[in-house]
């Protein structure tokens, strides 16, 4: 089970609050990590990635920790420690004013 | 006719603004999707408690939601709340929020370029939906204009769309450039008694006209001429800002150029300028009286480098006899110290029997007046800019 911390807009409309606990088959990855998300709530599909291309929405960013995952390849393994839950994956959009 | 519903869109999230046939009290609902654009809402003629709206952020892409009771509750189509999780991996029931242009060998046209800002061309991308246009004959069928320019089609209720690509295809697409506010196709008109023949207009493309549902398109712009562009009565490229029609009188157009307010007579085939007295002939908005097909209304704007009112005063323009002659109409408008703008789908016509007018403002003012402009109230004062005003006679 990993967490997955989604930014305020995605949460209401996802009706979720706080983390997302998520099931998600291995390998774990961010791409199968938003699979399992897509798939569990979609109405998520297409505001995080784009539903053709699959590519990271340019105002979105992942973070793992203090890491920024955003450039990492989507196929790469994540860290044991949000594999074990012991840290979300974090889903944050671009500070910018409005 | 029991009341009207005033379906307001704005910067953060949307409201509803619901009367009786009085038009004296109101309630005001919301803020619905609190925090995202509202582009535009607009119900269906034949199910008033189908509503669709688009749901738009520059984070997070593009939302497509639907009511089926009137705006009380809403879902994204084909994704109900409470639905139970999707599992096994197969295609998704529905992609509400997935526009997808057409490229299709069967029906669909190449993914071509268009006219960048400094002249130079740039690919076709989804950026959002501008305007929602319910069918006039069934409340599963809804069109989006969208940007960058396209027509879209839903025959389900919004849970997939489907691009009428023989409108990017014309072939004039490398001419078409964006306006300040993008290249959008917002205007989208039907025709109620030839499902057929629809028209749209799109910035900075100009009006075009369909007479077979949407497979082929003519560009309908003799008669514009635009000084930002080289040839100044192009074919295309002109920035045509919103068209109203009388439903009761297809075929005859009123249009809110850039520059020039504009009238056709002959369902576009040729457009003459009917600015005539206004103050200033720039602006957003224009629409027609209900039941008087002559009358119509428009808010001068400044210029193109200043969008806001000129000295200070909200105006409504009235013409009685279809342009060239016009009247201010002020009583209940702010007549001092105001800078806001009217933007192009944020004024709507009701059809009670003393024909009802609205408009928003980008100071977050709803406008009402219920004796055809002679008189103004705000519903409300302190919305987020507004963006749209659609109203349902109920």
């Amino acid at each position: 089970m990993i967490r997955v911390v989604l930014p305020f807009h995605l949460r209401a409309l996802a009706q979720v609050a706080g983390e997302v606990p998520l099931e998600v088959p291995t390998p774990v990855t961010v791409r199968t990590a938003l699979d399992a998300l897509e798939a569990r709530y979609p109405m998520l599909r297409g505001t995080i990635r784009d539903q053709v291309t699959k590519e990271r929405r340019a105002f979105l960013r992942f973070f793992v920790g203090e890491e920024d995952w955003s450039l990492e390849p989507a196929d790469k393994l994540l860290p044991e420690a949000v594999i074990s839950g012991r840290e979300p994956l974090v889903v944050i959009g671009a500070i910018a004013g409005g | 006719m029991s009341g009207v519903r005033v379906l307001v869109g704005t910067h953060k999230g949307a409201f509803i603004l619901s009367s009786d046939g009085k038009r004296e009290k109101w309630e005001v609902a919301g803020p619905l999707f609190a925090g995202w654009e509202i582009y535009h809402m607009k119900g269906s003629a034949v199910d008033p408690n189908r509503i669709y709206a688009s749901q738009t952020s520059g984070w997070f892409g593009q939302i497509l939601q639907r009511s089926d009771d009137g705006g009380k509750t809403w879902q994204q189509p084909g994704t109900p709340v409470g639905e139970a999780p999707a599992t096994g991996g197969g295609p998704p029931k529905a992609a509400s929020n997935k526009f997808v242009y057409d490229t299709s060998a069967e029906t669909g046209k190449p993914l071509t370029t268009h006219q960048w800002y400094d002249g130079t061309q740039h690919p076709w991308e989804f950026k959002r939906v501008w305007h929602l246009e319910p069918s006039l004959r069934d409340a599963e069928t809804v069109y989006a204009g969208v940007e960058d320019a396209a027509l879209f089609k839903s025959t389900d209720g919004g849970q997939n769309w489907k691009e009428l690509a023989g409108l990017r295809g014309h072939g004039t697409g490398p001419m078409w450039q964006p306006g300040a506010g993008g290249m959008c196709l917002h205007t989208v008109i039907l025709d109620p008694g030839n499902e057929k023949r629809i028209w749209i207009a799109i910035s900075a493309a100009g009006a075009f006209r369909t007479e077979d549902g949407g497979v082929t398109w003519k560009p309908i712009n003799r008669g514009l001429r635009s000084e930002f562009i080289p040839d100044q009565d192009a074919e295309v490229g002109h920035c045509v800002h919103h068209v109203a029609m009388n439903p009761g009188r297809p075929g005859v157009m009123f249009m809110q150029k850039h520059w020039d307010v504009m009238r056709s007579d002959d369902a576009g085939d040729s457009w003459r300028e009917v600015s005539g007295n206004l103050p200033t002939d720039f602006g957003f908005v224009i629409d027609v009286h209900a039941h008087e097909p002559e009358t119509i209304y428009v808010v001068p704007i400044k210029s193109d480098s200043e969008h806001y009112v000129m000295e200070g005063k909200l105006r409504v323009y009235r013409s009685k006899s279809g342009g060239g002659e016009w009247e201010a109409l002020t009583r209940g408008l702010p007549q001092k110290d105001c800078y806001v703008n009217v933007l192009r789908d944020a004024m709507a016509v009701d059809s009670l029997d003393e024909c009802g007018i609205y408009f928003g403002t980008t100071g977050g003012q709803v406008y009402a007046s219920s004796d055809a402009g002679e008189t103004w109230n705000a519903i409300v004062r302190d919305l987020p800019a507004v963006l749209s005003v659609e109203v349902q006679t109920l």
